[in-house]
Protein backbone atom coordinates (compact mmCIF):
# COMPACT_ATOMS: atom_id res chain seq x y z
CA UNK A 1 0.00 0.00 0.00
CA UNK A 2 1.13 3.60 -0.78
CA UNK A 3 1.32 5.35 2.43
CA UNK A 4 1.14 8.77 2.39
CA UNK A 5 3.39 10.12 5.44
CA UNK A 6 4.51 7.91 8.20
CA UNK A 7 6.31 9.46 11.58
CA UNK A 8 8.95 7.62 13.25
CA UNK A 9 8.69 6.42 16.91
CA UNK A 10 12.00 6.56 18.73
CA UNK A 11 11.61 8.56 21.73
CA UNK A 12 9.06 9.67 23.98
CA UNK A 13 8.04 12.58 22.19
CA UNK A 14 8.01 11.34 18.38
CA UNK A 15 4.62 10.21 19.96
CA UNK A 16 2.99 13.69 20.48
CA UNK A 17 4.59 14.25 16.92
CA UNK A 18 2.22 11.43 15.54
CA UNK A 19 -0.97 12.15 17.04
CA UNK A 20 -0.33 15.98 16.29
CA UNK A 21 -0.12 15.21 12.90
CA UNK A 22 -3.07 12.69 13.13
CA UNK A 23 -5.20 15.64 14.45
CA UNK A 24 -4.28 18.06 12.17
CA UNK A 25 -5.24 15.58 9.23
CA UNK A 26 -8.29 14.18 10.81
CA UNK A 27 -9.28 17.96 10.65
CA UNK A 28 -8.63 18.35 7.03
CA UNK A 29 -10.85 15.44 6.59
CA UNK A 30 -13.92 16.95 8.45
CA UNK A 31 -13.53 15.01 11.79
CA UNK A 32 -15.43 16.63 14.59
CA UNK A 33 -13.99 17.79 17.72
CA UNK A 34 -14.89 14.19 19.54
CA UNK A 35 -13.77 12.00 16.48
CA UNK A 36 -10.28 14.19 16.42
CA UNK A 37 -10.02 13.59 19.86
CA UNK A 38 -10.73 9.47 19.96
CA UNK A 39 -8.49 9.59 16.62
CA UNK A 40 -5.15 11.52 18.55
CA UNK A 41 -5.84 9.37 21.49
CA UNK A 42 -5.85 5.86 19.56
CA UNK A 43 -2.63 7.21 17.70
CA UNK A 44 -1.17 8.10 21.24
CA UNK A 45 -1.82 4.33 22.51
CA UNK A 46 -0.49 2.77 19.34
CA UNK A 47 2.80 5.04 19.61
CA UNK A 48 3.41 4.36 22.82
CA UNK A 49 2.96 0.65 22.78
CA UNK A 50 5.27 1.12 20.13
CA UNK A 51 7.92 3.06 22.32
CA UNK A 52 7.37 0.84 25.16
CA UNK A 53 7.23 -3.00 23.81
CA UNK A 54 9.17 -2.78 19.96
CA UNK A 55 11.25 0.21 20.85
CA UNK A 56 11.03 1.85 17.60
CA UNK A 57 9.29 1.80 14.45
CA UNK A 58 6.57 3.83 12.78
CA UNK A 59 2.98 5.17 12.51
CA UNK A 60 1.56 5.85 8.95
CA UNK A 61 -1.71 7.85 7.82
CA UNK A 62 -3.45 7.62 4.84
CA UNK A 63 -7.12 9.00 3.40
CA UNK A 64 -9.52 5.96 2.52
CA UNK A 65 -12.42 6.29 0.82
CA UNK A 66 -15.70 3.97 0.45
CA UNK A 67 -19.06 4.47 -1.47
CA UNK A 68 -19.20 8.30 -1.00
CA UNK A 69 -17.97 8.14 2.39
CA UNK A 70 -14.23 9.08 3.39
CA UNK A 71 -12.10 8.25 6.05
CA UNK A 72 -8.27 7.97 8.01
CA UNK A 73 -6.39 4.81 8.37
CA UNK A 74 -3.53 4.90 10.40
CA UNK A 75 -0.79 2.04 10.72
CA UNK A 76 1.48 1.25 13.36
CA UNK A 77 4.13 -0.44 11.96
CA UNK A 78 7.11 -2.13 14.33
CA UNK A 79 9.54 -4.82 14.38
CA UNK A 80 9.82 -5.68 17.94
CA UNK A 81 8.83 -8.58 19.84
CA UNK A 82 5.55 -9.41 18.58
CA UNK A 83 2.26 -10.64 20.63
CA UNK A 84 2.19 -13.90 21.42
CA UNK A 85 -1.69 -14.02 22.43
CA UNK A 86 -3.52 -11.51 20.34
CA UNK A 87 -6.71 -12.57 22.23
CA UNK A 88 -5.24 -12.23 25.87
CA UNK A 89 -3.85 -8.62 24.77
CA UNK A 90 -7.31 -7.28 23.72
CA UNK A 91 -8.57 -8.01 27.18
CA UNK A 92 -9.42 -5.36 29.09
CA UNK A 93 -6.89 -4.96 31.86
CA UNK A 94 -4.22 -6.81 31.00
CA UNK A 95 -0.92 -5.12 30.68
CA UNK A 96 2.79 -6.58 31.06
CA UNK A 97 4.18 -2.85 32.20
CA UNK A 98 1.74 -2.69 35.18
CA UNK A 99 -0.18 -0.14 32.64
CA UNK A 100 -4.07 0.19 32.99
CA UNK A 101 -4.42 -2.63 29.98
CA UNK A 102 -7.02 0.11 28.15
CA UNK A 103 -4.43 0.68 25.17
CA UNK A 104 -5.02 -2.30 22.55
CA UNK A 105 -9.35 -2.52 23.81
CA UNK A 106 -9.82 0.68 24.10
CA UNK A 107 -8.20 1.89 20.60
CA UNK A 108 -10.74 -0.79 19.24
CA UNK A 109 -13.74 1.10 20.66
CA UNK A 110 -12.09 4.26 19.56
CA UNK A 111 -12.17 4.10 15.96
CA UNK A 112 -14.22 2.02 13.45
CA UNK A 113 -11.86 -1.46 12.13
CA UNK A 114 -9.75 -2.78 13.69
CA UNK A 115 -7.28 -5.11 12.55
CA UNK A 116 -4.29 -6.74 14.33
CA UNK A 117 -1.20 -9.07 12.80
CA UNK A 118 1.99 -9.89 14.92
CA UNK A 119 4.52 -12.41 14.69
CA UNK A 120 6.69 -13.46 17.85
CA UNK A 121 9.76 -12.06 16.72
CA UNK A 122 8.92 -10.16 14.43
CA UNK A 123 6.72 -7.79 14.66
CA UNK A 124 3.31 -6.20 14.91
CA UNK A 125 1.25 -4.57 12.97
CA UNK A 126 -1.99 -2.48 13.45
CA UNK A 127 -4.80 -0.97 11.40
CA UNK A 128 -7.33 0.98 11.98
CA UNK A 129 -9.58 3.11 10.30
CA UNK A 130 -12.44 5.91 10.93
CA UNK A 131 -15.27 7.15 8.94
CA UNK A 132 -16.48 10.43 8.89
CA UNK A 133 -19.97 10.95 9.77
CA UNK B 1 63.44 21.53 5.58
CA UNK B 2 64.36 25.80 4.38
CA UNK B 3 61.24 26.39 6.66
CA UNK B 4 59.01 24.81 8.94
CA UNK B 5 55.59 24.55 7.93
CA UNK B 6 53.79 27.08 10.35
CA UNK B 7 56.66 29.81 9.42
CA UNK B 8 55.68 30.10 6.34
CA UNK B 9 51.69 29.96 6.66
CA UNK B 10 52.40 33.25 9.43
CA UNK B 11 55.29 35.28 6.65
CA UNK B 12 52.30 35.00 4.25
CA UNK B 13 49.73 35.65 6.41
CA UNK B 14 48.72 38.84 4.56
CA UNK B 15 47.67 36.61 1.43
CA UNK B 16 46.04 34.26 3.22
CA UNK B 17 43.93 36.27 5.08
CA UNK B 18 42.79 37.71 1.57
CA UNK B 19 42.33 34.57 0.11
CA UNK B 20 40.24 33.69 2.88
CA UNK B 21 38.39 36.66 2.77
CA UNK B 22 37.66 36.03 -0.27
CA UNK B 23 36.22 32.17 -0.50
CA UNK B 24 34.18 33.42 2.39
CA UNK B 25 32.26 35.98 0.98
CA UNK B 26 31.92 33.82 -2.25
CA UNK B 27 30.60 31.20 0.10
CA UNK B 28 28.33 33.57 2.13
CA UNK B 29 26.91 34.63 -0.91
CA UNK B 30 25.29 31.27 -1.69
CA UNK B 31 23.41 31.76 1.93
CA UNK B 32 23.45 35.67 2.24
CA UNK B 33 20.86 36.44 4.74
CA UNK B 34 19.85 40.02 4.34
CA UNK B 35 18.74 40.75 8.08
CA UNK B 36 22.84 40.39 8.68
CA UNK B 37 24.13 44.07 7.79
CA UNK B 38 27.55 43.33 5.44
CA UNK B 39 29.40 45.73 7.72
CA UNK B 40 28.96 43.08 10.39
CA UNK B 41 30.12 40.41 8.14
CA UNK B 42 33.22 41.65 7.43
CA UNK B 43 33.87 42.47 10.81
CA UNK B 44 33.24 39.39 11.81
CA UNK B 45 34.89 38.00 8.85
CA UNK B 46 38.23 39.45 10.06
CA UNK B 47 38.38 39.00 13.01
CA UNK B 48 37.80 35.47 12.45
CA UNK B 49 40.69 34.95 10.66
CA UNK B 50 42.84 37.02 13.01
CA UNK B 51 42.34 34.75 15.48
CA UNK B 52 42.84 31.78 13.73
CA UNK B 53 45.91 33.22 12.60
CA UNK B 54 46.60 33.62 16.31
CA UNK B 55 45.81 30.45 17.18
CA UNK B 56 48.12 28.82 14.36
CA UNK B 57 50.80 31.17 15.82
CA UNK B 58 51.10 29.91 19.22
CA UNK B 59 50.08 26.39 18.52
CA UNK B 60 47.46 26.84 20.98
CA UNK B 61 43.63 27.75 21.79
CA UNK B 62 43.66 31.72 22.84
CA UNK B 63 41.06 33.26 25.45
CA UNK B 64 40.49 35.61 22.09
CA UNK B 65 38.97 32.12 20.49
CA UNK B 66 36.79 31.58 23.58
CA UNK B 67 35.43 35.49 23.56
CA UNK B 68 35.03 35.67 19.82
CA UNK B 69 32.96 31.92 19.88
CA UNK B 70 30.51 33.38 22.63
CA UNK B 71 30.01 36.47 20.26
CA UNK B 72 28.83 34.45 17.63
CA UNK B 73 26.83 32.01 19.44
CA UNK B 74 25.01 35.48 20.77
CA UNK B 75 24.32 36.52 17.54
CA UNK B 76 22.53 33.52 16.56
CA UNK B 77 24.79 32.86 14.12
CA UNK B 78 24.86 29.07 13.12
CA UNK B 79 27.82 26.28 13.89
CA UNK B 80 28.35 26.24 10.08
CA UNK B 81 29.39 29.49 10.12
CA UNK B 82 32.58 28.61 12.51
CA UNK B 83 33.49 25.22 10.98
CA UNK B 84 33.11 26.59 7.12
CA UNK B 85 35.22 29.10 7.81
CA UNK B 86 37.84 26.59 9.42
CA UNK B 87 37.53 24.12 6.68
CA UNK B 88 38.37 26.79 4.06
CA UNK B 89 40.97 27.93 6.07
CA UNK B 90 42.57 24.32 6.12
CA UNK B 91 41.89 24.33 1.86
CA UNK B 92 43.49 27.57 1.96
CA UNK B 93 46.39 27.02 3.33
CA UNK B 94 46.99 23.80 2.12
CA UNK B 95 46.77 25.03 -1.42
CA UNK B 96 49.22 27.70 -1.02
CA UNK B 97 51.65 25.62 0.62
CA UNK B 98 51.42 23.37 -1.91
CA UNK B 99 51.98 25.47 -4.53
CA UNK B 100 55.07 27.49 -2.33
CA UNK B 101 58.05 26.60 -4.24
CA UNK B 102 60.71 27.20 -1.00
CA UNK B 103 58.75 24.14 0.17
CA UNK B 104 60.32 20.32 0.11
CA UNK B 105 57.91 18.92 1.95
CA UNK B 106 55.42 15.86 0.68
CA UNK B 107 51.84 16.35 0.16
CA UNK B 108 50.67 14.04 2.99
CA UNK B 109 52.60 15.58 5.61
CA UNK B 110 51.72 18.94 4.31
CA UNK B 111 47.91 17.98 4.76
CA UNK B 112 48.85 16.26 8.47
CA UNK B 113 50.65 19.41 9.74
CA UNK B 114 47.48 21.62 8.51
CA UNK B 115 45.43 18.76 10.15
CA UNK B 116 47.48 19.22 13.40
CA UNK B 117 47.08 22.88 13.46
CA UNK B 118 43.63 23.77 12.29
CA UNK B 119 41.56 20.69 14.02
CA UNK B 120 42.25 21.35 17.83
CA UNK B 121 40.50 24.91 16.96
CA UNK B 122 37.57 23.54 15.43
CA UNK B 123 37.31 20.78 18.44
CA UNK B 124 37.41 23.68 20.52
CA UNK B 125 34.82 25.55 18.50
CA UNK B 126 32.18 22.68 18.34
CA UNK B 127 32.61 22.04 22.07
CA UNK B 128 32.04 25.45 23.18
CA UNK B 129 29.03 26.19 20.74
CA UNK B 130 27.35 22.61 21.57
CA UNK B 131 27.92 23.76 25.65
CA UNK B 132 26.27 26.91 24.99
CA UNK B 133 23.54 25.32 23.96
CA UNK B 134 23.05 22.30 26.49
CA UNK B 135 23.12 25.17 29.21
CA UNK B 136 20.31 26.80 27.23
CA UNK B 137 18.59 23.59 26.95
CA UNK B 138 18.90 22.95 30.72
CA UNK B 139 18.32 25.98 31.67
CA UNK B 140 14.75 26.24 29.75
CA UNK B 141 14.34 22.61 31.20
CA UNK B 142 14.21 24.02 34.72
CA UNK B 143 11.91 26.56 33.66
CA UNK B 144 9.94 24.30 31.91
CA UNK B 145 9.92 22.31 34.94
CA UNK B 146 8.52 24.84 37.10
CA UNK B 147 5.81 25.69 35.04
CA UNK B 148 4.79 22.24 34.98
CA UNK B 149 2.47 21.35 37.90
CA UNK B 150 2.01 24.54 39.69
CA UNK B 151 0.08 24.35 42.98
CA UNK B 152 -2.06 27.09 44.16
CA UNK B 153 -2.98 27.18 47.62
CA UNK B 154 -6.70 29.04 47.14
CA UNK B 155 -8.10 28.89 50.45
CA UNK B 156 -7.17 26.88 53.68
CA UNK B 157 -7.57 23.82 52.97
CA UNK B 158 -8.31 23.39 49.29
CA UNK B 159 -5.85 23.51 46.76
CA UNK B 160 -5.45 24.02 42.90
CA UNK B 161 -3.26 22.35 40.36
CA UNK B 162 -3.94 23.75 36.79
CA UNK B 163 -2.34 21.43 34.45
CA UNK B 164 -1.84 23.02 30.94
CA UNK B 165 0.12 21.37 27.68
CA UNK B 166 1.34 17.61 26.87
CA UNK B 167 1.97 14.98 29.67
CA UNK B 168 4.95 12.86 29.22
CA UNK B 169 5.98 10.25 31.84
CA UNK B 170 8.64 12.61 33.08
CA UNK B 171 6.16 15.01 33.92
CA UNK B 172 3.41 12.72 35.19
CA UNK B 173 5.96 11.85 37.75
CA UNK B 174 6.79 15.26 38.86
CA UNK B 175 3.26 16.05 39.23
CA UNK B 176 2.85 13.25 41.67
CA UNK B 177 5.64 14.62 43.55
CA UNK B 178 4.68 18.76 43.54
CA UNK B 179 0.79 17.20 44.63
CA UNK B 180 2.12 15.21 47.71
CA UNK B 181 4.43 17.74 48.50
CA UNK B 182 1.93 20.31 48.24
CA UNK B 183 -0.92 18.92 50.03
CA UNK B 184 1.49 18.47 52.84
CA UNK B 185 3.25 21.75 52.32
CA UNK B 186 -0.88 23.53 52.75
CA UNK B 187 -2.22 21.48 54.67
CA UNK B 188 -4.92 20.82 51.91
CA UNK B 189 -8.10 19.07 52.30
CA UNK B 190 -9.00 19.04 49.14
CA UNK B 191 -6.66 19.75 46.11
CA UNK B 192 -8.26 19.76 42.52
CA UNK B 193 -6.70 19.00 39.70
CA UNK B 194 -8.07 20.84 36.63
CA UNK B 195 -6.76 19.41 33.02
CA UNK B 196 -8.60 21.39 30.95
CA UNK B 197 -5.29 22.68 29.48
CA UNK B 198 -4.38 18.90 28.94
CA UNK B 199 -4.62 18.12 24.76
CA UNK B 200 -5.40 14.12 24.98
CA UNK B 201 -5.67 11.98 27.98
CA UNK B 202 -4.62 8.68 26.83
CA UNK B 203 -4.34 5.66 29.33
CA UNK B 204 -0.79 6.97 30.33
CA UNK B 205 -1.91 10.01 31.62
CA UNK B 206 -5.06 8.53 33.30
CA UNK B 207 -3.36 5.65 34.41
CA UNK B 208 -0.88 8.80 36.47
CA UNK B 209 -3.83 10.72 37.52
CA UNK B 210 -5.38 8.04 39.24
CA UNK B 211 -2.26 7.06 41.06
CA UNK B 212 -2.15 10.71 41.97
CA UNK B 213 -5.50 10.54 42.99
CA UNK B 214 -4.96 7.49 45.43
CA UNK B 215 -1.78 8.75 47.02
CA UNK B 216 -3.31 11.54 47.93
CA UNK B 217 -6.12 9.76 49.54
CA UNK B 218 -3.26 7.56 51.66
CA UNK B 219 -2.32 10.65 52.76
CA UNK B 220 -5.59 11.57 53.93
CA UNK B 221 -7.13 14.46 51.67
CA UNK B 222 -9.56 14.05 48.72
CA UNK B 223 -8.62 14.86 44.92
CA UNK B 224 -11.34 16.08 42.56
CA UNK B 225 -10.71 16.04 39.01
CA UNK B 226 -12.03 19.05 37.11
CA UNK B 227 -12.01 20.34 33.69
CA UNK B 228 -12.61 17.68 31.93
CA UNK B 229 -13.88 18.89 28.11
CA UNK B 230 -16.84 16.95 26.65
CA UNK B 231 -14.64 15.15 24.21
CA UNK B 232 -11.66 13.78 26.63
CA UNK B 233 -14.90 12.70 28.73
CA UNK B 234 -16.06 10.52 25.72
CA UNK B 235 -12.49 9.03 25.17
CA UNK B 236 -11.79 8.21 28.35
CA UNK B 237 -15.22 6.10 28.35
CA UNK B 238 -14.25 4.94 24.99
CA UNK B 239 -10.88 3.51 26.78
CA UNK B 240 -12.74 1.89 29.29
CA UNK B 241 -11.18 3.96 31.87
CA UNK B 242 -13.12 4.07 35.41
CA UNK B 243 -12.29 7.22 37.64
CA UNK B 244 -15.17 6.39 39.40
CA UNK B 245 -13.11 6.08 42.67
CA UNK B 246 -12.70 9.97 43.15
CA UNK B 247 -15.08 12.94 42.66
CA UNK B 248 -14.95 14.15 39.18
CA UNK B 249 -16.50 17.66 38.01
CA UNK B 250 -16.81 19.30 34.36
CA UNK B 251 -15.32 22.56 35.74
CA UNK B 252 -12.91 24.24 38.08
CA UNK B 253 -16.11 26.04 39.37
CA UNK B 254 -18.16 23.17 40.33
CA UNK B 255 -15.24 21.50 41.45
CA UNK B 256 -14.45 24.15 43.73
CA UNK B 257 -17.95 24.32 45.14
CA UNK B 258 -17.98 20.65 45.71
CA UNK B 259 -14.69 21.77 47.44
CA UNK B 260 -16.52 24.21 49.47
CA UNK B 261 -19.10 21.96 50.76
CA UNK B 262 -16.16 18.86 51.87
CA UNK B 263 -14.30 21.14 54.20
CA UNK B 264 -17.23 23.19 55.48
CA UNK B 265 -16.83 26.66 54.37
CA UNK B 266 -19.08 29.00 52.64
CA UNK B 267 -18.59 31.88 50.59
CA UNK B 268 -21.13 34.77 51.66
CA UNK B 269 -21.53 38.01 50.38
CA UNK B 270 -21.21 39.93 53.82
CA UNK B 271 -22.97 42.96 52.98
CA UNK B 272 -26.02 42.75 50.57
CA UNK B 273 -26.71 46.43 50.79
CA UNK B 274 -23.27 47.14 49.56
CA UNK B 275 -23.07 46.94 45.20
CA UNK B 276 -22.13 43.90 43.98
CA UNK B 277 -19.46 43.56 41.76
CA UNK B 278 -21.56 43.81 38.38
CA UNK B 279 -23.40 46.48 39.83
CA UNK B 280 -19.76 48.64 40.14
CA UNK B 281 -19.09 48.02 36.97
CA UNK B 282 -22.73 49.16 35.58
CA UNK B 283 -22.46 52.38 37.30
CA UNK B 284 -18.46 53.08 35.92
CA UNK B 285 -20.22 52.21 32.42
CA UNK B 286 -22.66 54.66 32.86
CA UNK B 287 -20.54 57.07 34.36
CA UNK B 288 -18.07 56.71 31.62
CA UNK B 289 -21.11 57.70 29.28
CA UNK B 290 -22.59 60.57 31.02
N1 LIG C 1 3.61 -3.15 19.55
C1 LIG C 1 3.65 -4.12 20.52
N2 LIG C 1 4.65 -5.04 20.50
C2 LIG C 1 4.70 -5.99 21.46
N3 LIG C 1 3.82 -6.11 22.48
C3 LIG C 1 2.81 -5.23 22.55
C4 LIG C 1 2.68 -4.18 21.59
N4 LIG C 1 1.58 -3.47 21.90
C5 LIG C 1 1.06 -4.03 23.00
N5 LIG C 1 1.79 -5.09 23.41
C6 LIG C 1 1.49 -5.96 24.56
O1 LIG C 1 0.11 -5.89 24.79
C7 LIG C 1 -0.17 -5.56 26.14
C8 LIG C 1 -1.44 -4.77 26.22
O2 LIG C 1 -1.30 -3.51 25.55
P1 LIG C 1 -2.25 -2.30 25.96
O3 LIG C 1 -1.84 -1.11 25.19
O4 LIG C 1 -3.65 -2.77 25.80
O5 LIG C 1 -1.97 -2.10 27.51
P2 LIG C 1 -0.67 -1.51 28.22
O6 LIG C 1 0.19 -0.82 27.21
O7 LIG C 1 -0.02 -2.58 28.99
O8 LIG C 1 -1.28 -0.45 29.22
P3 LIG C 1 -2.01 0.94 28.82
O9 LIG C 1 -3.37 0.85 29.37
O10 LIG C 1 -1.21 2.02 29.46
O11 LIG C 1 -1.98 1.04 27.33
C9 LIG C 1 1.04 -4.80 26.60
O12 LIG C 1 1.22 -4.83 27.99
C10 LIG C 1 2.17 -5.51 25.84
O13 LIG C 1 2.59 -6.64 26.54
MG1 LIG D 1 -0.61 0.59 25.82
Amino acid sequence: MDFRTCVNIQKEWDIVGARQFGRDFSKKLGFGIVDQARIATAISELARNIYLYAGSGKICFDEVENVGSRGICIVAIDTGPGIKDISQVMEDGFSTSGGLGAGLPGVKRLMDEFDITSKTGEGTEIRVVKWVR
Amino acid sequence: MAKNLKEILVDNSNDLVHMWLEEVAEKQKEVTNSAISQDLFENTNREFVNIIFGSVEKESLTSDLDSFTERVINLGWPLSYLTDGLQLFKRVAIEFLIEHEELDVSVPKVLRHVDELVNPIINQLVNEYSGSWENTVSLQRVALQELSAPLIPVMDNITVMPLIGTIDTERAKFIMENLLDGVIKHHAEVVLIDITGVPVVDTMVAHHIIQAAEAVRLIGSTCILVGIRPEIAQTIVNLGIDLSKFPTKSSLRKGFTTALEMTNQMIVQTNSEEQTIEELIDSLDRSEQS
